[in-house]
């Protein structure tokens, strides 16, 4: 039986584009609420025969990504906040040791234990490296169930590519929705839930991988280097990488900004809110507009560039108290007014609260 | 004329940093013989932990992964369910194995992962300055216990191949040492048992060697190898455990 459309959660959907986008190894930790992503794998994977593991901490989890990416496979781990802060230390050793990986956040309220509401308040967590060193994380903020599958191709795609770490952002929200979701798919084994079927993507092989040294000299995965230039010529090439990122990747989505006053800036979950705003306020004439970063880092600074010589009023938004906020204020450089609403701890900014704001700042 | 001693293939002709009357040269050495013995040389991926052996991968000459403090066991679990054809082992010290990586160390043994882990207990820790490890004997002077060891302020030497012996997943555990040539032709023996019971898919080995650290231990390095003789063994008693 063929499927167009199935209705899926965004946990679920992240796990199916995960597979589809050839992941052959995933280790977890249970967290709410992110377990139904845990928990898709565990049954997929292994339909799939590929491998999944029940770690016994996060810190574990990411570290045997680290090992699958090592030599050579499409590694991913997923968590939420408390357990990313475990990851971190792995994650600084990933973009150290130049490897690939895939680490899903579904954002909860925090700090500390904090709680299971959806927030965005690992923001700064996710954008400005997260763990020790000069280092980034590619960071893609999926906005719906659709884009949460689409997002694992395009993840593992970049991490491949640059050989980095790539992180997928989202929240409780995105989580735990179900949405329509539209599938690409194509040939291989069936999903009994589902129906789904696997594409059989043909992935190149990686030639630093580690194989066994056969007819080869040895392959080293590291991060230590002992003498200070050594060290200091690895920053420098992980500059050099980041640069070319921030060049080719920025991607972001503009809604109603061309002769906008007001340009909305938000992203995931708060996005979707904020273009509900777009449409009542366009409704009544009202000039306002929207910028949805989809990369977070790179942030799509060149969108701020080209439109803040006009005399706009950038407001940010944001489930966290200002996290974002700060990347659109060294975009923007103070060539603009930049204005903030946002909600932690679980809360989340609704439409008529974006409404009020709207009109207090009286344009 | 037959020849019956030559460099290990799987050990680079590299002089290494290790301090006079060490162990890790004589171990490094030790699983070059044996890697190159079974002809596993091209493909075994070795993991590299934190500590004083770091760098083991710019002695050995074969594929190898660096992990961070503590998670070589998880690493090399990533890398042999990945990839079972290939022969994967861990060399960890006792800070990294015992203390900071105890999780990773005892679920990926409890999981019977077919893996090999060799194990480095010196009861110091050396990179960092001497510092306690769990192994640390009762008495033992360390940067951080400097007036001895205490059970009751510091805790027991942990015993920690004791520990992995009870689990399911774990198929041999022996305690070796490097004290004297026949206690190192003994401990070669139990690294390739350990390796060959990866190759025959048995499940989890574990070798731990009782290697000497003069510098930490500021005597003699023939003082050293006696101290482990003399005092060492007698908290962790050689043989088979497991």
């Amino acid at each position: 039986m063929k499927k167009e459309k199935i209705l899926i959660s965004g946990n679920e959907a992240i796990g199916e584009g995960a597979i589809q986008a050839g992941c052959f190894f995933y280790a977890g930790y249970p967290i709410t609420p992110q377990n139904e992503l845990t928990a898709y794998m565990a049954k997929r994977m292994l339909q799939e025969k590929r491998i999944f593991i029940q770690a016994e901490s996060e810190v574990s989890a990411i570290n045997m990504v680290l090992g699958a990416s090592s030599c050579g496979f499409r590694a991913m781990t997923s968590s939420s906040s408390p357990g990313i802060s475990l990851k971190q230390e792995g994650i600084s050793y990933l973009a150290a040791c130049q490897l690939p990986a895939v680490i899903v956040n579904i954002m909860r309220a925090g700090p500390g234990l904090g709680n299971v509401f959806p927030a965005q308040s690992d923001y700064f967590q996710a954008t400005k490296g997260g763990g020790h060193g000069d280092y980034h994380s590619i960071v893609l903020a999926p906005s719906n169930i659709q884009e949460a599958f689409d997002f694992m191709f395009l993840a593992f795609d970049l991490a491949d590519k640059y050989r980095n770490p790539v992180m997928i952002l989202g929240d409780g929200i995105l989580g735990q929705m179900m949405e329509p979701l539209r599938l690409s798919v194509v040939s291989g084994q069936l999903s009994d839930r589902y129906n789904l079927k696997t594409k059989n993507r043909k992935l190149k092989a990686k030639s630093w991988a580690l194989t066994g040294c056969k007819k080869r000299s040895p392959h080293i995965i590291r991060s230590l280097y002992l003498k200070q230039k050594e060290i200091e010529e690895l920053n420098l090439l992980l500059q050099k990488k980041y640069k070319t990122i921030k060049q080719k990747e920025s991607r972001w989505q503009e809604v109603d900004i061309e002769d906008a006053k007001v340009i909305m800036v938000a992203y995931g979950t708060m996005a979707r809110i904020a273009k509900g705003v777009v449409k009542k306020l366009r409704e009544k004439n009202k000039k306002i507009g929207l910028i949805r970063p989809i990369t977070l880092w790179p942030f799509p600074q060149r969108v701020f560039e080209r439109i803040c010589q006009r005399r706009i009023i950038f407001l940010v938004i944001e489930m966290s108290y200002g996290q974002m906020l700060e990347d659109v204020k060294l975009a923007v450089e103070g060539r603009a007014k930049v204005e903030f609403l946002g909600r932690g701890g679980g809360g989340i900014p609704k439409e008529q609260e974006i409404l009020h704001k709207i009109e207090s700042l009286k344009i | 004329m037959k020849k019956i001693f030559k460099h290990p293939q799987s050990l680079r002709k590299v002089s290494t940093h290790y301090c006079a009357g060490c162990g890790h040269g004589i171990a490094h050495r030790l699983i070059a013989e044996v890697v190159d013995e079974l002809n596993i040389r091209e493909k075994v991926i070795g993991v590299a932990p934190v500590g004083c052996a770091v760098v083991a991968y710019d002695y050995w000459n074969f594929d190898c992964c660096e992990a961070a403090h503590g998670r070589a066991l998880a690493v090399a679990t990533g890398i042999k369910r990945c990839r079972p054809q290939n022969i994967v082992f861990t060399y960890q010290g006792d800070g990294d194995l015992a203390a900071i990586g105890t999780n990773e160390t005892i679920h990926a043994a409890n999981r019977g992962e077919n893996l090999t882990a060799i194990f480095i207990n010196n009861a110091v820790y050396g990179m960092t300055g001497g510092q306690m490890a769990p192994t640390t004997l009762i008495g033992q002077k360390t940067a951080t216990t400097p007036y001895g060891r205490e059970a009751n302020y510091h805790g027991w030497p942990l015993k920690i191949s004791e520990i992995l012996a009870l689990l399911k997943g774990v198929v041999y555990v022996e305690r070796v040492s490097l004290h004297a040539p026949l206690e190192v032709l003994k401990a070669k023996r139990a690294i390739k048992q350990a390796f060959f019971n990866q190759i025959e898919k048995r499940g989890f080995s574990l070798v731990e060697i009782l290697s000497p650290c003069p510098t930490y231990w500021q005597m003699s390095p023939k003082e050293a190898l006696d101290w482990i003789k003399e005092v060492m063994t007698k908290e962790f008693p050689l043989g088979r455990i497991k």
